[in-house]
């Protein structure tokens, strides 16, 4: 027992030195405990995100302004889905199946990212989320692409390469609403003063890289502030650009290229990402009536194929 | 239980297959489905094949036993031995052959 104990800290120390320099790490190969429960719990959230992060977006669907626009949405929200079940295929291959995580989700044993925990309350909204919560999702996704577990970095620069059509989508909605009346112009607005907060949160409190263990294993090599200052520097200008503003009277680019801010609440990220956001319970609970109800299609299918 | 299926994709006619991903399905059709939805529905694949992940058959060890340089790149030292022959050649490399 006890050289097994040590033949395994020296198996994780020499991956830990694997995965620290530059080393990759795929599906089959041995890893430590930790790791494998870190990237799960971290894989798993960002495939709830994905499944969840269609409900604010659903919502529009039949009050989408026009044909085109309807169908722009819809196509966005099958290519999240889409995300949502190639990144399971990667849990599932680390060893929890996907039921398990369908099922912890709605139980509210797992998280999903703070932006879908809020309401959209008007078309601007789905403007704000394809242009502006897409973009600091790219960032995220793309330091993601140097993830040490090779399976879900590969995964990530197909859906990168997804996002960017939102991006693009957002945009064009955001242009034609401030390219047109004073109250589609306001309307856009209203939605950036209520999303900016949230926006603000996304990339989660600053951890110095060195007590990130999610940076030790190089799941993660950008830190949270250094995606939330690239957010700033490439979408704020954009944003002002437009004649828009953001509801935070410190935001301000430093000379040394720094953006300064208002410390956001983070007490309300916990808040809300533990389930307790303005539309959490709600989203929740249509996600467990659609498995409820959808139920039957599996089943049957499933019996049909064996 | 659905099975697991590896998704390969061939970018444009002419180029190697690729593996994409994989896929869980209950069975064929549905798989077919799930690919064609997952990888070609923006035109980015020319051909896709579906393989069950069973049917794969994996070698990840390449052991050289009897370290066989002369099938490798590392095997053939020619920087040293030029020199050397470029030095018995002497003087005669920069003159005309057949010069007295």
């Amino acid at each position: 027992m006890e050289t097994m104990d040590a033949r395994t800290e020296d198996r994780t120390e020499s991956f830990l030195a694997h995965v620290q320099s530059g080393g990759l790490v795929e599906t089959g190969d041995w890893m430590p405990d930790e790791y494998r429960k870190r990237l799960t719990k971290f894989i798993e959230m960002h495939a709830n995100s994905e499944l969840m992060g269609v409900l604010p977006e659903r919502d529009w669907i039949l009050r989408a302004p026009t044909l085109q626009r309807k169908l722009a949405l819809t196509a966005k929200i099958q290519d999240e889905v889409g995300h949502a079940q190639l990144l399971y295929r990667v849990v599932e291959d680390l060893g929890k199946p996907r039921e398990v995580c369908l099922d912890d989700l709605i139980a509210g044993k797992s998280k999903f990212h703070n932006v879908f925990h809020y309401p959209t309350r008007t078309w601007g909204d789905v403007g704000v989320i394809a242009w502006l919560v897409d973009a600091a999702a790219i960032i995220s996704q793309k330091a993601l692409l140097k993830c040490s577990y090779a399976p879900y970095a590969r995964i990530m620069r197909k859906i990168c390469w997804e996002e960017s059509f939102h991006i693009l989508h957002g945009r064009d909605v955001i242009l034609t609403l401030v390219t047109g009346t004073d109250a589609q112009r306001e309307l856009v607005q209203e939605a950036l003063d209520r999303w900016w907060a949230p926006l603000m949160m996304f990339h989660g409190n600053p951890i110095p890289a060195e007590d990130d263990p999610m940076v030790r294993w190089r799941i993660k090599s950008q830190p949270n502030e250094e995606a939330r200052q690239q957010f700033l520097e490439g979408y704020v200008p954009q944003v002002w650009e437009l004649g828009l503003t953001l509801p935070d009277p410190k935001l301000r680019r430093g000379d040394d290229g720094v953006w300064a801010y208002t410390e956001p609440d983070w007490n309300e990220l916990m808040a809300v990402v533990s389930g307790h956001g303005p539309a959490s319970q709600e989203r929740l609970a249509f996600r467990r009536l659609s498995r409820t109800e959808v139920d039957w299609v599996a089943r049957t299918v499933l019996a049909e194929a064996a | 239980m659905p099975s697991v299926y590896e998704v390969f994709r061939r970018e444009r006619p002419g180029a190697a297959m690729q593996h994409a991903g994989s896929i869980a399905a209950p069975d064929e059709r549905f798989a077919e489905i799930y690919a064609r939805e997952q990888y070609g529905r923006r035109g980015e694949s020319d051909a896709l094949w579906l393989v069950p992940r069973d049917a794969v058959q994996e070698i990840d060890d390449f052991v050289d036993e009897f370290d066989l340089k002369y099938r490798r790149v590392d095997g053939y030292s020619l920087k040293e031995r030029l020199k050397e022959a470029r030095e018995l050649a002497g003087s005669s490399r920069r003159d005309e052959p057949g010069t007295p």
